[in-house]
């Protein structure tokens, strides 16, 4: 990207004072405790929740994968999430073209308002959501489920792809033109390669707002179909189950691996 | 490499061409009318906003054309696209693609105009070579110094051949230093190439270091053009002669009959007067360096304009003396003095200022344009 120049070596000389580092700590390990807390449970032998485990045992992902209920929980999540992931990334990088390549009046507004759904409580957005897909026969149906997550995953793309277009320098499109190159290879060999890193991390996001979002899939769920939040959330409160240990452990790690693609890919562009 | 020819058809014409954007009264280029040779080096020199760049604009077909015609080696190219017009572009923000490596960067026109793989590879080695930049062929652009980045790009301007290279204040965003060096590459791939050059600075240095011709734009209108030194020392206008060095001028009234411009009392020399000129407000302009100083009236040799002033100042700057001068009429203006000879006054102290009326040219008033501020700011009433 842009700041490929100077910005890597930003470090200033002397390091961070104690204060800020006991600060920088405490809230690493604010950020991480539920995490060290959750994975060691589901490695444990007992039949109960246990921390630190007594004994060690693969028992509760032998019976995460050997269920059918918590099987088609992930399957449903996964299949949302790839779709809301999809339909937001086409919705946010039109938006965010639009709003990069447009000056009108009130075009601050229309910024702020595409970041509502981020900022909206989630029960206010799963009420209303539930109020209007009663009238429009959505509930409980994989269309609800993906209009519905895909509105809340939008201002994660717009914003990602914001981002990777405020870097991007419009005269590359006048130099390319000089250059002997259309309007369409120009937008093919430079603006995509450019922007691409930033549409990726927008469709990670997107996935993982879908696959981690549990109030509006509480609301719009039916016995035939559940995301794994929702699943995880009925199995805490019918049965104390460990077996949501090992889903936890698998949905922390499944969404940090998503959630790092697009660092991996920018880091290997930026060295190549 | 190819020699200049000086053939007629080649080349750049530019007919009549203005551009008024929409919603503004003035034309940001008014009626311009220029002949490029091919092989020249031309720099279209101005302040900002004296339309300069949007002429530069209007050759590479970022803007469009709102009368005239702009003609490149014969054929009419006011209506094409920038992609068809064939030409090289340097922009001061280099504009270079991060995400391709040097050489690809340079590549990239040629795969445009589909050359062979291995064609593409030797013309992009051999151009890089020119820019000394060879060894820099796989890095990323984002490595590389200002200077370096600006070679790169343009090598990538070069490497198709294009018709005529359009440089926009290319030395714009970077250092002093960086500038000169950048400055005596351009004037070698100048040489090398036999290439048409087309620069727009509004760093008079520049433009007077590089160019075979200067056109001076003021306004939308191209003042004067010509050769640095023609430029120098015969301006035809005062915003020529104010902005292209610094110059000392004297206001006055032309009088034809008796070869002379009228200065309150005193009346200063001035052979070749045009005829057209006579009667009307004129401006003698002299460089501070034709200016000389004598402490003794009598020293002047008959046939020089001569004029009494008080030393205001005198500045040492390591190859000459600037010494600042107010005369009688209260203008102020500069003359050097060489760092080997003694100074014939100190500040405080009166001196007789001399020189040649063939070193000064007398332009008209300026018509009331506003002028940059310059050594010699003259009072309307002197």
């Amino acid at each position: 990207m842009s700041d490929t120049s100077g910005g890597r070596q930003g470090g200033r000389d002397g390091g961070l004072g104690w204060g800020l580092r006991t600060a920088v700590a405490l809230t690493v390990l604010l950020l991480i405790t539920p995490t060290v807390v959750v994975i060691p449970m589901s490695f444990s032998g007992a039949d109960t929740f246990q921390f630190p485990p007594e004994s060690w045992s693969l028992r509760w992902y032998r019976s995460f994968f050997g269920s059918e209920k918590w099987m088609y929980a992930l399957l449903t999540s996964v299949q949302i999430g790839l779709l809301v992931a999809a339909c937001a990334t086409v919705l946010g990088v039109a938006v965010a073209l639009g709003l990069n390549r447009s000056r009108f009046r009130g075009l601050g507004a229309v910024r702020t308002l595409m970041t509502a759904p981020m900022i909206m409580p989630g029960i206010v957005v799963a009420v209303a959501v539930y109020g209007v897909f009663i009238r429009w026969q959505l509930n409980g149906t994989a269309v609800g489920f993906v209009i519905a997550h895909t509105v809340l995953a939008l201002p994660f793309v717009v914003t990602a792809v914001s981002t990777s277009l405020a870097g991007y320098d419009r005269t590359m499109d006048v130099a390319a033109a000089t250059l002997g190159a259309t309007a369409w290879t120009t937008f093919v060999r430079i603006t995509v390669p450019l922007v691409a890193p930033g549409v990726l991390s927008g469709f990670a996001f997107a996935f993982v707002t879908s696959l981690d979002e549990v109030v509006v899939a509480l609301f719009l769920q039916t016995p035939d179909i559940q995301t794994l939040p929702v699943q995880m959330y009925n199995s805490i409160t019918l049965e104390i189950d460990p077996t949501i240990a090992a889903a936890s452990s698998l949905m922390v790690t499944a969404t940090t691996l998503v959630l790092l693609v697009p660092q991996f890919v920018r880091r290997e562009r930026r060295t190549r | 490499m190819n020699p200049t020819v000086n053939d007629s058809s080649r080349g750049i014409r530019i007919k009549g061409v203005s551009k008024v954007y929409s919603g503004t009264a003035r034309p940001a280029v008014d009626a311009v009318s220029l002949d490029i040779a091919h092989g020249e080096f031309m720099t279209f020199l101005g302040p900002s906003g004296s339309g300069k760049t949007t002429m530069l604009s209007m050759l590479a077909g970022f803007v469009s054309v709102s009368a005239g015609s702009i003609e490149i080696d014969g054929r009419d190219v006011s209506r094409l696209k920038p992609h068809k017009r064939d030409l090289g572009v340097v922009f001061q923000q280099y504009a270079l693609f991060p995400h391709l490596s040097v050489a690809r960067n340079v590549a990239f026109p040629l795969q445009q105009r589909r050359m062979r793989k291995a064609d593409i590879a030797a013309k992009v080695a051999e151009t890089l070579e020119l820019v000394h930049l060879g060894p820099y062929a796989d890095r990323l652009p984002g490595h590389l110094s200002g200077g370096q980045q600006q070679r790169v790009a343009l090598a990538r301007a070069v490497v198709y051949q294009p018709r005529a290279l359009l440089m926009d204040e290319p030395l714009g965003a970077l250092d002093k230093r960086l500038r000169d060096r950048l400055q005596r590459e351009i004037a070698r791939m100048h040489r090398e190439l036999g290439m048409t050059f087309i620069f727009v600075t509004h760093d008079q240095h520049e433009a007077l270091t590089l160019s075979d011709r200067i056109a001076v734009f003021n306004e939308g209108r191209i003042e004067q053009v010509g050769a640095p030194a023609e430029l120098y020392e015969r301006p035809e206008t005062l915003f020529v002669a104010q902005f292209l060095g610094e110059s000392n001028g004297f206001r006055g009234t032309v009088d034809k009959a008796a070869g002379v411009l009228r200065c309150g009392a005193h009346a200063l020399r001035a052979p070749r007067l045009d005829p057209r000129l006579d009667r009307a407000e004129g401006v003698a302009v002299v460089r501070p360096e034709r200016l000389s100083l004598h402490g003794d009236a009598a020293d002047v040799a008959s046939g020089r304009n001569r004029l009494g002033a008080t030393v205001t100042e005198v500045v040492y700057v390591g190859d000459r003396h600037q010494v600042g001068l107010r005369f009688a009429d209260g203008t102020t203006g500069t003359a050097t003095h060489p760092v080997g000879s003694p100074l014939p006054a100190m500040p405080g102290e009166c001196v007789t200022v001399s020189w040649d009326p063939e070193h000064q040219s007398i332009v008209t008033g300026g018509a009331g344009a506003p002028v940059p501020p310059v050594a010699a700011e003259i009072p309307a009433d002197a």
